[in-house]
């Protein structure tokens, strides 16, 4: 006898079926794969499968947010600094054409080599970060440019000058201003999606995750360190909390999952990119035509239905 | 800390610690200034210490008698408990951590919502227990914090909140991280219909609920000495090496750099709400 989380999955898959992820994208035998994939979710995914999404999603050679800009986007045009105090190198902001429409893409970035790491910061935000990124929000929705979100970081930066200078407070503004837009938004996890940091950049009209992202409330190791009081204990921490796209899925906190190739986004990330843009062009298709106020009102209804009680 | 066999024992116990060894502290020692104190006189001076000022830890149920017109609370939404989704599991099953909370605080989750008048000014009012799994929120904070934005709506009242929170509740994965946003759109749909928020933020309110509806109230007060840092400062020292300034994270810094309009002491709190109450109400 199924559960009622079974069966709800069960749904959701239904429903990403019967969307056709990809048809339209002209990446050739991919249907198939992604069939596989479903059926593949169908099954709860182990402890070692959540495991190796930890490990894919932080993976060294994986794609980084302007690997994916300069493959998905024509004419990128890189916006720095947040008109306040500087400008982060950890979140990346810009407009560039996609599939001919003109769109406002923002994300984090990480650094390749250990030099590029550092300046970036590891891919973790200042405050001046998320407040660059409410700049180029505020841009897409004065022009009306749909904006596009890639999220990828270990978390927020937890240092004495980004507490100072307002952290806390400006993920949540960043969140809000996400609330409020009034273009098309459409978010994807493409690898850590670490917390707060994460969620800042992520409150979207159609929320994706790469197959082999981490979704998730704290890192592996926090939770590891706090409830098991031995951050070695992350894996078991991560079987726990279920971080990976299927149960992110299961739980209706993304809306579908962007396949990636087989052995992860590394191995590919020409073959990576053009799955993403496809599945972007696909989100984007289904909610670009609908009246403003209509897909702003049903945004936050999302956000406002999200989580599990019961009552006495 | 005690249960029902307790109370003769405690009594025994504080009796006994004026001559414990020294390095064992009397239970009831002002953690600021070290003197000591009587639970009735903590409870009269609303759990600030009378000799340094030190602000006690208050519970919700203890808060809103503090801040409501006396028998003017209706409680709202009491039913809500969490059901675990991930069914998780770590040194102990998060089911059993709940059921203990709940024994030992008599609250279903980390939140208490309801209607209220202070000073005759009708409002709504949120209030969170840090002794409820660290004031962590879950679906139920956040379902109970959304709901008292609605109803907030409804009654065309503002909207009081007293957050006291490590952030979200580990043990609700994901969906604990997603009542950021959540929390978020109620005020959304709040600050649309004219409504207003006003947020407190007591010691400590840190990661999640720093970062979501406790940031964004209209008006934000803290309590002095409050901790108020997206990450605490346990985090930050281990992850940056970087020595911490005496003051990092505290309501007075968080002042001085621009994230707070008042520090409030509590005896001031609720004619300072019922201030903001009565001008809000009469635009």
């Amino acid at each position: 006898m199924p559960n009622e989380a079974e069966l709800r999955l069960r749904e959701r898959l239904s429903k990403l079926g019967a969307m056709k992820l990809l048809r339209g994208t002209k990446v050739s035998g991919e249907l198939e794969r992604l069939q596989e994939q479903l059926d593949r979710l169908q099954e709860e995914p182990s402890a070692e499968e959540i495991w190796r999404s930890v490990e894919l999603a932080r993976h060294q050679d994986r794609p980084y947010t302007l690997d994916y800009v300069e493959r998905m986007l024509d004419d990128f045009f890189e916006l720095h600094g947040d008109r306040g105090r500087s400008d982060d190198p950890a979140v990346v902001t810009g407009i560039g054409s996609l599939d001919g429409r003109t769109v406002v893409l923002v994300g984090h970035q990480k650094g390749r080599d250990l030099k590029e790491r550092t300046a970036r910061n590891f891919g973790m935000a200042f405050p001046e970060g998320y407040r660059k990124a409410m700049r180029a929000m505020s841009l897409a929705d004065r022009h009306g440019f749909p904006l596009v979100t890639l999220i990828d970081t270990p978390g927020a930066y937890p240092g004495v000058t980004a507490e100072q200078h307002g952290q806390g407070g400006a993920i949540a503004r960043s969140q809000a201003a996400m609330a409020r837009l009034s273009v098309p938004t459409v978010a994807c996890i493409i690898g850590e999606g670490g917390s707060g940091g994460a969620v800042a950049i992520a409150v979207a009209d159609r929320v994706l995750m790469q197959e082999h992202a981490i979704y998730s409330v704290i890192s592996p190791e926090g939770c590891a360190a706090i409830l098991w009081r031995d951050a070695g204990e992350a894996r078991k921490a991560a079987a726990a909390f279920k971080p990976d796209a299927a149960h992110c899925l299961e739980l209706g906190v993304i809306d579908m999952v962007v396949p990636e190739p087989e052995g992860g986004a590394q191995t590919d990330p020409d073959g990576s990119a053009a799955l993403l843009k496809g599945a972007v062009l696909l989100a984007l298709a289904e909610i670009e035509d609908a009246d403003p106020e209509t897909r702003r009102r049903e945004r936050r209804a999302k956000y406002r239905a999200m989580g599990v009680l019961t009552t006495g | 800390m005690s249960s029902g066999e307790g109370r003769v024992d405690v009594e025994i116990e504080q009796k006994r610690s004026g001559e414990a060894p020294a390095g064992k502290a009397h239970p009831n020692t002002c953690p600021r200034c070290g003197s000591h104190y009587r639970d009735e006189e903590l409870e009269r001076t609303l759990r600030v210490c009378p000799q340094c000022g030190h602000h006690f830890a208050v519970g919700a149920r203890e808060r809103v008698q503090q801040l409501a017109d006396p028998g003017s609370f209706v409680e709202e939404d009491a039913d809500l408990r969490s059901a675990d989704p991930l069914g998780f599991f770590d040194l102990r099953p998060y089911t059993e951590r709940l059921a203990e909370a709940e024994l030992a605080t008599g609250l279903g989750d980390a939140i208490v919502c309801g209607r209220a008048t202070i000073e005759d000014e009708e409002c709504r009012l949120a209030v969170m227990d840090f002794a409820f799994m660290g004031g962590s929120m879950g679906s139920v904070v956040g379902e109970k914090f959304s709901r008292s934005c609605e109803s907030a709506v409804a009654g065309g009242v503002p909207l009081v909140c007293i957050a006291a929170s490590g952030g979200a509740r580990m043990q609700e994965g994901i969906l604990a991280l997603m009542q950021l946003p959540k929390t978020i759109c109620a005020i959304e749909e709040l600050h649309e219909s004219g409504g207003v928020l006003v947020s407190v933020l007591t010691h400590p309110t840190t990661g999640g609920v720093l970062a979501s509806f406790a940031s964004l109230g209209d008006v934000v007060l803290a309590e002095p000495g409050a901790l108020m840092s997206f990450a605490g400062p346990r985090v930050v020292a281990q992850t940056t090496r970087e020595k911490l300034p005496d003051d990092f994270g505290l309501a007075e810094s968080n002042y001085r750099f621009g994230h707070l309009d008042a520090i409030v002491p509590r005896e001031e709190l609720r004619p300072t709400i019922s201030q903001l109450l009565r001008l809000f109400g009469r635009p």
